[in-house]
């Protein structure tokens, strides 16, 4: 009963997000200086003021702007129509389709690092907490966090291709482009190193300073005590009290960092050129490709909205307390 | 004057004596201080001018020249004096990150007292609205607004824009730290008294309550502008800061798009990122210091070795 509480609460949560989102991204466009026909067609298109006024009629313009336009706005994009992107004369969600998987790839594989990394040496700084080992830990996880991502994507790119011949831009070098895969995947490795490595360092601290606090918050707890009473050893104490334990916080962490991870996608697609969405953010934002950047945003910020819902329902079954609670 | 504020006033020349100790803490302050100086007296510590182009002997513009042709940094693109675009642009990022640290942290605490002091649906609606905010990708919602301000033709400064989409985001951690605190004073008898003896709600607040919230919103308006300076440098390496008045984030991006990078001009692409992380990085270090110092629970380590306990344990029955 609890659990199902907790459950739709969560669920309402998101439900109104979505509906802030919808309605923010809707009131943006409106609010655009300039025909909303243009946003549809392309602001150089030549039309007759009859075509005009037979696609307001079809487009739904001729009625009031809420709630019918709205209710319109939410199906076109509930079918996947965002409208057409000025820049490149294409619907905005075929491009957004054709860069999700690099933007995924890139995301998947510095998180997966950084997770992993920041967690064992978390762990490891928080047990020996005050040693020269976590001293150096702290300090790498405060210079990261105070360093600007695309700055140190800028450094990284400049050692990287200086000392190491690393490819400086893109996903896959022009020659390779319709090779097999046995020449395109080695060279597409070799892209994603400095926009990985970027993201690994600059995640990498931010988890290991999550899951040192969170240990130490752990160490701290009478239970603890009890269990060294008891005879156990720090390692025993370490891995069955404290991880378990500590790994909770991380899940939430996570879930919550999703919109930061998309964030340092920007940055870092940006810097690296990467073919991914970031960069397609960046450019439409250049180019002020309005359908484009509200489009990019819509399914940003749905994505984000339902992999934090998804988090949370997995942080119940994690979580005893909750279904207690 | 209340005596409330006075105790105030006490617990501070108490808290310098115990920061003073703090080494961490200090470097963070001394970081700082240097680049509110900096920006302050910039106009003092160069003889150039920020937009001036520096010529050579033919009078045609020195463009990437190194450090050691001219000047501390060099010159960019342009020819302009990189040391005196970074010290102008001190000017520029600190306003910024600081004004919108500031509203942030205003909206923050306002909200979060009425919230936690009023209860009920007040409170309910404030935090769904932090929910709401929290789960949204703050970037690519910044871009957006941001972008979408500037195509309305309101005729404001790009850099006030840049502010208020900045502050008017970034209150939702200080509201919930805020209200949970305000929670737990306002059950305190002191409050309970003044309320027996007929005290008004802001009364309550500003004599009682906000005096008590002091230490936490100082260290989060700390840990906040450092956050601030950060977006409003990733927002101005995009492409969305002044170009007229260049931040260091400015600086960056062009920096990046007229080919430093290919030009090895490092002394164009390394200060202003160096400037970024110099300040951000004293905020932090102020930030975790005050907040360590007021959260001793951060302090008890049951694998640390008996010494450490026993020393704990004696400390405890003392205080």
């Amino acid at each position: 009963m609890a659990r199902r509480d907790y459950l739709l609460g969560k669920f309402g949560i998101a439900l109104l997000t979505l509906l802030f989102v919808l309605l923010l991204d809707f009131i943006l466009f409106r609010v655009l200086p300039g025909d909303p026909i243009r946003a549809v067609i392309g602001r150089n298109v030549r039309i007759s003021a009859e075509v005009q006024e037979s696609l307001r009629a079809q487009f739904g313009l001729d009625k009031p702007v809420f709630p019918d336009q709205f209710v319109d706005t939410l199906g076109q994009w509930a079918q996947g129509n965002l409208g057409v992107s000025w820049s490149q004369r294409k619907p905005v969600s075929e491009i957004l389709i054709s860069k999700l998987w690099n933007t995924l790839l890139l995301i998947g594989l510095g998180q997966l690092l950084s997770i992993v990394l920041g967690a064992i040496l978390g762990l490891l700084a928080g047990w020996k907490r005050k040693t020269p080992f976590d001293v150096g830990a702290l300090t790498f996880s405060l210079i990261a966090w105070a360093t600007p991502t695309f700055w140190l994507g800028i450094i990284l790119l400049v050692a990287g291709s200086t000392w190491f011949g690393l490819p400086t831009g893109g996903i896959v070098s022009p020659e390779n482009v319709g090779k097999p895969l046995h020449t395109v995947i080695p060279d597409v490795a070799r892209h994603l190193i400095l926009p990985t490595l970027t993201f690994t360092i600059l995640y990498l601290g931010e988890y290991m300073l999550i899951m040192r606090s969170s240990i130490l918050e752990v160490l701290s707890e009478d239970y603890i005590l009890t269990a060294r009473a008891k005879g156990m050893s720090h390692f025993q104490v370490l891995t069955k009290h404290g991880l378990r334990n500590a790994m909770l916080p991380m899940v939430t962490i996570i879930a919550l960092n999703l919109g930061f991870t998309v964030s340092g996608a920007i940055y870092i697609e940006t810097v690296f050129s990467y073919d991914g969405l970031g960069n397609l953010v960046q450019t439409a934002l250049v180019k002020q490709d309005y359908p484009l950047l509200q489009g990019a945003f819509l399914l940003l910020a749905v994505s984000v909205i339902i992999a934090n819902m998804l988090a949370d329902f997995l942080y119940t079954y994690l979580d005893p307390r909750v279904k207690a609670n | 004057m209340g005596e409330h504020w006075t105790l105030f006033l006490r617990n501070i020349q108490e808290f310098w004596r115990t920061f003073r100790q703090n080494k961490l803490g200090m470097v963070g302050g001394f970081l700082v201080l240097v680049a509110t100086l900096t920006a302050i007296f910039a106009p003092a510590l160069t003889s150039y001018d920020a937009s001036e182009i520096i010529r050579d002997s033919n009078n045609r513009a020195l463009t990437f020249a190194p450090p050691s042709v001219h000047g501390i940094l060099g010159t960019d693109d342009a020819g302009h004096d990189v040391w005196s675009q970074l010290v102008y642009g001190a000017r520029i990022s600190l306003v910024v990150g600081f004004m919108a640290g500031f509203i942030a942290m205003f909206v923050g605490s306002a909200l979060g007292i009425v919230a936690g002091y009023f209860g009920g649906k007040i409170d309910s609606l404030i935090m769904r609205i932090t929910d709401v905010l929290l789960v949204i990708p703050d970037l690519p919602l910044m871009l957006v607004l941001v972008a979408t301000i500037r195509q309305m033709e309101l005729k404001i400064s790009p850099l006030v824009v840049l502010i208020i989409v900045i502050g008017l985001l970034y209150w939702t951690s200080t509201a919930r730290l805020i209200r949970s605190q305000v929670l737990t004073v306002k059950e305190r008898q002191f409050v309970a008294r003044a309320r027996a003896i007929g005290a008004g709600h802001w009364h309550i607040i500003r004599k009682h309550i906000l005096p008590q919230l002091m230490p936490l919103i100082v260290t989060n308006t700390v840990l906040i502008l450092s956050t601030a300076i950060l977006i409003e440098s990733g927002l101005a390496f995009l492409g969305l800061g002044d170009p007229t008045r260049p931040s260091w984030g400015t600086m960056l991006n062009f920096a990046f798009d007229r080919s430093a990078i290919s030009n090895g001009a490092w002394w164009f692409y390394l200060p202003p990122g160096i400037a970024i992380l110099w300040v951000s990085l004293g905020c932090i270090l102020l930030g975790n210091v005050l907040e360590e110092m007021l959260n001793p629970r951060l302090t008890a380590h049951h694998l640390e070795g008996e010494a450490g306990m026993i020393a704990i344990a004696e400390a405890e029955s003392k205080g």
